[in-house]
């Protein structure tokens, strides 16, 4: 059995209740009692608050409270950052979960209503009365670090959060030998992440004993729980969060966020349970973006094409404060990724993370590392084209050789595992490419532009070893831990601290558990989300669910499965060396028919009858598991694209995404997760943009505006992969989460640029929206 | 996302609504909603009531009557793309109401509503325009019909009043020989049209006798193309026949064009003619 359930494709146990609707959110959650706060956030970028009159919202029917900056200035602390990153000069701003003399963004809090219903509470929003003095505002990251930029926050030179800088090697020598230099500046434009589930907060506080509930959609309940703590002051012992079923996140709900706080506030000053919920444009607002990077990027590499240097120097927005994880984003999980799949013998990366009058920006599915694919690849192919080779043979030539256990490179990482060249092949015999270039060229002699891109790619996942997130400035952890529980019956619970939100854990944990001690899936139940009934963990993000978690929940089974071998031995009356096991059963050697089922040891383990000595009742075992080094899941993906130069309208007409994350546990599971990273990669190049207008308004402010992917303008993916195996992961498994987005951005991108080049246009911003490939042809032409 | 209070009301007949609006000013006609509750929702207006005219039966229906075709004004778009009548009769329209939205929208909105609502970015205004059909009013004075020449008068802006319900739209169905189309350039979020082109041509041994052309989306109103029009007439129906009289379209765009940040008006003019050809190709196709 266990050989045919690691590996199977069984359906998701998920889906049943989300495509049913049976599935309860935060905001289905009803309290006895329960009011509704609305907040009043900034119509300003920038302004300041010269006086606020709440009397006639504090009047209107219904209402509570009104509360402003304030009434919370005493009661909570400063919103924190989680990432201190060392070495950068971190500039922490002063993050008020309520405005309190100035706002910085639209969508600051700058008063919250609390009523008996969601229709009072955001009618006397519209009643609260604020005189603002409407200040400068900037919105571009680097325009924001020039001299001269309006000063966001007191005391911060030049906007400037941070600067880092990652180097090896010798750079500057490796561009003064450069045969050819090519370079380009890229903007990763600013994404909204679009959870489909927007954010929510329920609070009860029971004041007879001090005890806080907060259900929360949140991907990290532990985290929640712990900054909760130190913002609010209810003791972590007196704290319970729970993150019931959670919509998606794509990193948008890694932070805790000012509007938590504030509801959690409410309903300790009223005694009454609090709801908060998001609408859309609140959302688009108030919740967290990714990207936002300007990029300049030069790379040195000989006339046959092989690179010898990388210099970039990055602009990253990170909004009007720091967000949970954000000075990690565009730092350590982006610079440190720099070489990319290639052996490069120097790069040089500085990062300026820049305060700008935007909503903060965080971690956005790839968080990082789409960014750092993005500037490597999309040169990779400069080069190409600079030297007249084929994109896929400049590749060639210089992808790392196959590695079974560690291949350090330039930046200071030591990837785990990796076969490139295995990939890249392999993608391009499915493909057919070069039956996709003779097309090509055919085509183009009947006028019409169809263009090819590829990308390889390795990103890094599994975080990650708790002494390097200390040495990084993480402030927490990087382990997983897992309990697993065998009832009487054989049935088994498992409790984990990772918090799965539509990744589909339920099923592969289950598979995990069943794949190691014999057990059907269906017997096994996974539990998460809750901090009263599950152990420690540090959550669901970067991938890093079943790279960490899992590692946790298998070497749990292993430890059930020991002790199970001692407990069959004994009552076998054999010695534990002359055990087997095979699929559940355990044996004494050659004897597999008169052997004992896992079931009947959870029984006789919980009965305790006639146990061996020393062996402690029950079958329970738990595991924390800090991982000796990340995962480096891989791939290579490649696109074709037509382009319809009179009107500058994109098709994608093929996708082909191969990814390699390691053994997979749920085939079926592994290629949801890549479809729909690789379209959310693919929204970026074609479709998504946040877009401020000069004064800080978010002008693509609803889903009117903002392009998300749709499946009609998408082509089937070809999902493919390879199987490298993590060396140091006890099921060698690496992660699969974020892939599809790291390689499609750019995948698409060099398809457009490659079906554009017989007009020899430029670069051309993102994303590739007909007017803007449209001008870039007219300019190329003289137009 | 939450609506400011108004008061509802229901009609049971065409003549109470005309009652209930004249005895609440400022109330608001709900019909498929899908143009009003978003309005509401955003707290762009806040009207007093809204009086429900979603069941009123007597404006459902579409029918043919010898040489026209006429649509109740609650007609759904999936009703007019679903209707044999009109992919008979009126094909570019069921083509037009078949590209709006997405399913939930078609199943929900209504003709009439999307006529009054009259959004320069509409589907339907452009191939009414092109068709030249007729709206049959009821109002305080009686029963009144308005051409579409008249009827849209500018962005949002339509020839009813205070008190005035839309009952039926009017058009003549397609005569022999005619061939038409409307093709759409979509906005990639709210699939409204950016650019819009409704074309009739009747075509004889090879030649375009007739041609109607009307352009949407990039205009407050949408417009007839009369150099286009000019162009085609008497001449053959060859794609370079075709081409040229689509560049013509410069000419009949005036100097009022709509832009936003997903495509400007600069770049609009300059490829309406691309997609003026595409529909003049497929109308020619069709015929
Ligand atoms: C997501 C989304 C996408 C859409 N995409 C498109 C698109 O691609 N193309 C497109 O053309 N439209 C689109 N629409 C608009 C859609 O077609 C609407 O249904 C339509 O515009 C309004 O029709 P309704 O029946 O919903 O009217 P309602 O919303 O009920 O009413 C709209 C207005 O018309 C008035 N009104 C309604 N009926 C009458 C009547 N009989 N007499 C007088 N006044 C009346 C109302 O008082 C109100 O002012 C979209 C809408 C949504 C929500």
């Amino acid at each position: 059995m266990s050989a045919k359930i690691f590996g199977s494709g069984i359906r998701r146990r998920e889906d049943p209740r989300l495509v049913t609707g049976s599935a309860t959110y935060t905001d289905d959650i009803t309290l006895p009692g329960m009011v509704y706060a609305a907040m009043l956030r900034s119509p300003h970028a920038h302004a300041r608050i010269r006086s606020i009159d709440t009397a006639a919202a504090a009047a209107a029917p219904g209402v509570l409270a009104v509360y402003t900056g304030a009434d919370t200035a005493e009661a909570l602390a400063p919103v924190p950052t989680a990432w201190l990153l060392p070495d950068s000069d971190l500039q922490v701003a002063d993050y008020p979960a309520i405005a309190r003399d100035t706002v910085r963004y639209v969508g600051d809090i700058v008063a919250v209503v609390v009523a008996e219903s969601r229709y009072q509470a955001y009618d006397a929003v519209d009643l609260v009365a604020v005189d603002y003095e409407p200040l400068p505002a900037v919105v571009d990251p680097e325009l924001a670090s020039r001299p001269g930029a309006p000063q966001i926050h007191d005391g911060i030179a030049g906007n400037q959060a941070l600067h880092w800088t990652v180097a090896g090697g010798d750079v500057e020598a490796a561009f003064a030998s450069a045969d050819v230099v090519v370079e380009e500046r890229i903007v990763q434009q600013r994404l909204i992440p679009n959870a489909m589930e927007t954010r929510s907060a329920v609070a009860r506080f029971t004041r007879a004993s001090g005890e806080l509930t907060l259900w929360n959609t949140t991907q990290n309940p532990h985290i929640a729980r712990f900054i909760c703590s130190a913002v609010t002051g209810v003791p972590e012992d007196r704290l319970r969060v729970i993150a019931p079923e959670v919509g998606g996140g794509f990193g948008s709900k890694i932070a805790v966020y000012p509007a938590d706080f504030v509801t959690v506030f409410c309903a300790m000053r009223l005694g009454r349970p609090v709801k908060w919920t998001e609408t859309r444009s609140e959302n688009y607002q108030a919740t967290t973006h990714g990207r936002d990077h300007v990029q300049q990027v030069e790379l040195a590499a000989t006339r046959d094409g092989r690179i010898t240097g990388l210099r970039c120097s990055v602009w990253a927005g990170l909004g009007a404060y720091l967000s949970t994880a954000a000075p990690g984003i565009p730092t350590i999980l982006h610079g440190l990724m720099l070489s990319g799949v290639y052996d490069i013998p120097a790069v040089k990366e500085d990062v300026y993370g820049i305060y700008t009058n935007a909503t903060p920006v965080e971690a956005y599915r790839g968080a990082g590392r789409p960014e750092a694919t993005f500037m490597l690849e999309r040169l990779v192919d400069r080069l190409a084209g600079e030297l007249g080779l084929d994109p896929a043979e400049v590749r060639r030539r210089n992808l790392i050789p196959r590695f079974e256990d560690g291949h350090p490179v330039v930046t200071g990482l030591t990837y785990d595992s990796g076969d490139y060249p295995a990939a890249l092949e392999k993608l391009l015999a499915h493909a057919g490419y070069d039956r996709l270039r003779a097309e090509q060229a055919a085509a183009r002699e009947r006028g019409r532009h169809l263009g090819i891109g590829l990308a390889t790619y390795v990103e890094i996942c599994g975080l990650g070893p708790s002494q390097v997130a200390g040495a990084i400035g993480f402030q927490g952890g990087l382990w997983e831990s897992a309990i697993v529980r065998f009832h009487p019956s054989g049935k088994v619970h498992v409790f984990i601290g990772a918090s799965p939100h539509g990744q589909g854990e339920e099923t592969t944990f289950a598979q995990i558990v069943a794949s190691e001690v014999g057990v059907s899936p269906d017997d096994v139940k996974v539990f998460h989300g809750d901090t009263d009934n599950t152990p420690m963990g540090w959550g669901t993000y970067g991938s890093r669910t079943t790279a960490v978690g899992g590692a946790a929940l298998a070497l749990t089974a292993r430890k059930i499965k020991e002790k199970a071998k001692i407990v069959a031995a004994h009552l076998l009356e054999a010695a534990v060396e002359d055990m087997d096991y095979e699929d559940g059963n355990f044996f004494v050697k050659g004897s597999p028919d008169r052997g004992k089922t896992i079931q009947d040891i959870a029984l006789m383990a919980n009965v305790s009858w006639n146990m061996p000595e020393g062996v402690e009742s029950g079958l329970e075992a738990s595991t924390f598991y800090d991982p000796p080094n990340f995962t480096f899941p891989f791939g290579a993906h490649l696109a074709v694209v037509e382009v319809h130069p009179e009107t500058g309208q994109v098709d994608l007409l093929r996708y082909v995404a191969l990814d390699d994350c390691g053994p997979q546990i749920n085939p079926v599971i592994v290629a949801g997760q890549v479809h729909g990273g690789v379209v959310q990669g693919i929204g970026q190049a074609l479709w998504e943009e946040a877009v401020y207008d000069e004064s800080g308004q978010l002008v693509s402010g609803t889903m009117l505006d903002y392009a998300l992917p749709r499946a009609d303008r998408l082509p089937e993916i070809e999902v493919l992969s390879t199987v490298t195996p993590s060396p140091h992961h006890p099921i060698g498994v690496k992660g699969v989460g974020e892939a599809g987005t790291i390689a499609s951005t750019v995948t698409v991108y060099n398809a457009v640029m490659d079906a554009l080049r017989p007009f020899r246009v430029g670069a051309v911003t993102m994303p590739l929206t007909p007017e803007r490939v449209w001008r870039a042809i007219q300019e190329a032409q003289g137009g | 996302m939450f609506a400011p209070q108004f008061g509802y009301h229901r009609a049971s007949s065409v003549a109470e609504a005309g009652e209930l609006l004249r005895s609440n000013p400022g109330a608001k006609l709900l019909a498929g909603g899908h143009s009003l509750i978003p309005v509401l929702k955003l707290r762009l207006a806040a009207p007093p009531a809204l009086i429900d005219i979603g069941r009123l039966a007597e404006l459902r229906g579409i029918a043919v009557d010898g040489g026209s075709l006429r649509l109740g004004a609650l007609t759904t778009h999936a009703e007019l793309a679903a209707s044999p009548e009109l992919q008979r009769h009126a094909p570019a329209l069921a083509q037009a109401a078949s590209v709006i939205g997405d399913p939930a929208v078609r199943n929900r909105g209504t003709i009439g509503g999307n006529v009054a609502h009259a959004d320069p970015a509409s589907d339907l205004p452009t191939v009414l325009v092109a068709l030249g059909a007729a709206f049959e009013i009821a109002g305080a004075g009686g029963e009144r019909t308005v051409p579409a020449a008249e009827f849209f008068q500018g962005m949002m802006a339509t020839a009813l009043g205070d008190g005035d319900l839309l009952t039926a739209v009017v058009l003549p169905a397609r005569p022999p020989g005619q061939g038409q189309a409307y093709v759409k350039f979509a906005h990639p979020a709210s699939r409204y049209a950016v650019i819009g082109v409704a074309a009739a041509l009747t075509v004889s041994d090879g030649a375009c006798t007739a041609a109607a052309v009307a352009v949407g989306g990039l205009v407050p109103v949408p417009l007839r193309a009369p150099s286009v029009e000019g162009a085609l007439a008497g001449g053959p129906v060859a794609a370079d026949a075709l081409a040229a009289a689509a560049d013509r379209v410069a000419a009949d765009l005036g100097d009022d064009l709509i832009g936003d940040v997903f495509a400007s008006a600069e770049y609009r003019r300059a490829v309406a003619a691309v997609w003026v050809r595409r529909a003049l190709e497929a109308a020619a196709q069709a015929a």
